[in-house]
């Protein structure tokens, strides 16, 4: 069944294909429209279950994650703000081993408070132990809620999964999207098993106690490690049944014509497609370009990135986030799993598409001249913030106007 | 009431929660758990916010006969409507057989309750959550050391209320604040008075919906008293005043003990470190008048 659905849309219905029996809430602009729709789905008959508005994002995780340690299958969605006021349980609740699908509608983290979007919120989730999809069409929103379900389930895993799209250029954003039969999502979903991490009356358990010194600390603190590790090789069967059923691939690691490719761009979420199209307009003029995709974060894949790269003269990497003090995170990331490899290409580094940005294709362009440039140098280029001439002057217009303001008699009602 | 709840003798022979769990000797709050553990049995799933009690499920041990999960300071009431949604939503299809059914208890010290989580709480009474919430009042972060909490009382000396005249703030009112929100019920009780304590967890077990259990918790290290006297001055706390035994039921308050006479507030204030300052070296007469006042103002508007 194809539709036109904006990424808020898709989320919500995979939700619904996954069957979700209960989807604890809370309200964030650019998420709202997901929690609308699951409501209005439950009130009508439309899904079996319960929607329940907790008062706060801390509450609405707790709840989530104490309704699957309860043994359903659970659904939630934030945004920004709210996934920050919620990280306490966010990194609390993998060790429970419940696992459950968090969506989150990337925004830009204050300050100053804004509403449109960046990626600084789902990266400060980045260690939380969640496993970590990003999408890049509103396709691949429904096609992700479906395989986080199935991998997040997986009895080698059994962690929580978070789902991120772009907040407006996704999630308000509307695409054709083909959505699975619900036969077709129950086939590769089955029903959701507690795998005997559930409270009841005949069968007591403790769960999430607290332990007493660094070994035992240790100890689960590696367990649910080596569970996302192992979430990595259970990803390229699920992947390839997913493939198989629907017709769509969905790998850890998306190449867009980068096999042949000189120089790349290296970026994650909706702005990728951006990349894709100057892509082909650079192929268009002789430049041996292409672009590499995490859609995984978490795990991280390693070697399917260091397959990609590997021969790449020089990467781009483009983080729409900022470690303030340090640069791009995916950036330090990937030159962690390149550095010391053969064949490993200059790695360059570039801020952009702050809360809502754009990046445009000049930008783009630029880039790859950079890194055309410092092929020839053998040199990498040092880390740039993308900010244009023209937005510096309008921005010293409304700090012009800000000054003008301040110095009005006090006269102004 | 329960008829069978007459005397201490129909009080449960059977003891529920273990021993040798990693509380303070004498500690209040364990006495009050004791005994409602032993009340509402073991189909319960303790649904705990960080505080002294964090530490009885230890590793691989734990003192509960029932289930257990750990949350975090801010959240217990939440996880415990996660639990209870998820059970609902499991009953409603069917795969919940009822004797698999289990109660939420929340379980949280003062800290909690009056402070970081009192958010979560006000949202779970508000959509009517089924739940029993048991805070155990030791009226001040306990398990830090005994910090001023919004629970710490008048006077009180604690880590951050190390000036002459003590704690400057008077008690949070938690039990008002549940009865403003009209929950199914709220009580105040005391592991010292235990036949009070078990009318009321007996009445509070056979009614759904929010339910606040408030157990003032004597606190040896934190109040700075010998073990041995806990129980003494529980009852003290209760013959004073200074803790009213009450419950809201069917829109009421009412007191389930009116002490008579009430004996000077001095009389608990005295057996406890943290009021030494109030009599040594000189008497603080303007803060135990300060202390007895209130006292008196709260019994008389009760007995008015």
């Amino acid at each position: 069944m194809r539709r036109l659905l904006t990424g808020n849309a898709a989320a919500a219905w995979g939700a619904r294909l996954a069957r979700a029996d209960y989807v604890p809430a809370f309200p964030i602009t650019p998420q709202t429209e997901i929690i609308e729709l699951l409501a209005q789905w439950f009130g009508s008959g439309e899904l079996r279950g319960r929607l329940t508005l907790l008062e706060s994002e801390h509450s609405m995780l707790t709840a989530a994650a104490a309704a699957a340690a309860t043994g359903v299958r659970v659904f939630t969605a934030t945004s920004s703000q709210g996934l920050l006021y919620a990280m306490e349980m966010l990194y609390a609740v993998p060790g429970w081993r419940a696992p459950f699908v968090l969506v989150n509608v990337s925004r830009g983290l204050a300050s100053p408070i804004t509403l449109e979007s960046d990626h600084n919120d789902v990266l400060a989730a980045r260690d939380s132990g969640f496993l970590q999809f990003h999408c890049a069409s509103c396709q691949e929103v429904v096609d992700s809620v479906l395989l986080a379900y199935r991998l997040a389930e997986d009895p080698r895993v059994r962690l929580p999964a978070l789902v991120n799209l772009d907040g407006f250029h996704l999630s308000f954003t509307r695409e054709p999207v083909d959505l699975p039969t619900a036969e077709a999502a129950a086939a590769f979903l089955p029903p959701f098993e507690s795998q005997g991490i559930e409270f009841r009356a005949g069968r007591p358990v403790s769960q999430a106690v607290a332990v007493l010194g660094g070994s035992a600390y240790s100890y689960f603190r590696y367990e649910t490690h080596l569970a996302a590790e192992q979430a990595l090789q259970a990803h390229g069967a699920i992947a390839a049944e997913f493939a198989q059923r629907f017709g769509r691939r969905h790998d850890a690691v998306e190449r867009y014509r980068s096999d042949d490719a000189e120089i790349a761009f290296f970026m994650i979420g909706a702005f990728a497609t951006k990349a894709m199209d100057a892509v082909d307009r650079l192929r268009e003029a002789g430049i041996a370009a292409g672009l590499v995709r995490p859609r995984l974060l978490r795990p991280y894949p390693a070697a399917a990135l260091q397959r990609a790269l590997a021969g790449k003269r020089a990467v781009a990497v483009i983080d729409q986030n900022l470690s303030v003090g340090k640069g791009g995170v995916l950036h330090g990331e990937l030159a962690s799993v390149l550095y010391g490899q053969p064949d490993a290409p200059l790695l360059a580094s570039y801020i952009g598409g702050l809360g809502g940005r754009d990046i445009s294709a000049g930008e783009f362009f630029q880039i790859a001249r950079e890194l055309q440039d410092a092929v020839l140098a053998r040199r990498v280029p040092p880390p740039r913030l993308l900010y244009t001439a023209g937005e510096l002057r309008q921005m010293r217009n409304l700090q012009a106007i800000a000054a003008g303001e301040r110095g009005m008699p006090e006269a102004r009602a | 009431m329960n008829p069978a709840l007459r005397r201490m003798k129909d009080l449960p022979s059977t003891h529920l929660l273990g021993a040798g769990s990693a509380m303070c000797a004498g500690c209040g709050g364990l006495l009050a758990l004791h005994e409602i553990c032993d009340l509402l049995g073991a189909r319960t799933v303790f649904v705990n916010a960080a505080s002294c009690m964090t530490l009885l499920a230890s590793y691989p041990f734990t003192p509960f006969r029932g289930s257990w999960l750990y949350t975090a300071m801010a959240s217990a009431p939440a996880g415990a409507q996660g639990v209870r949604d998820a059970l609902d939503i499991l009953s409603e299809r069917g795969r919940l057989p009822p004797e698999q059914d289990l109660t939420a208890v929340a379980l949280t010290g003062d800290g909690a309750a009056t402070g970081i989580g009192l958010s979560a709480t006000a949202g779970a009474i508000d959509r009517g959550l089924d739940f029993i919430y048991l805070c155990y009042d030791n009226e001040g972060y306990g398990n830090t050391g005994q910090q001023s909490s919004p629970a710490t009382p008048l006077g009180a000396r604690t880590a951050t209320s190390t000036g002459a005249h003590g704690h400057p703030a008077s008690k949070m009112d938690l039990f008002a604040i549940w009865v403003a929100q009209r929950p199914a019920y709220a009580a105040t009780v005391i592991g010292a008075d235990p036949l009070d304590l078990a009318r009321k967890i007996d009445r509070a077990r056979a009614l759904k919906g929010p339910r606040l259990i408030h157990a003032l918790a004597p606190c040896p290290p934190g109040w700075s008293f010998d073990p041995a006297e806990g129980v003494e001055i529980g009852r003290l706390a209760v013959k004073t005043g200074i803790w009213p035994l009450k419950e809201y039921v069917d829109g009421r308050v009412v007191h389930t003990h009116v002490p008579h006479p009430r004996l000077p507030v001095e009389e608990y204030l005295k057996r406890q470190g943290r009021f030494r300052h109030l009599f040594e070296p000189g008497r603080d007469t303007r803060v135990l008048a300060q202390i007895q006042s209130q006292v008196d103002a709260y019994w008389e508007q009760v007995c008015a």
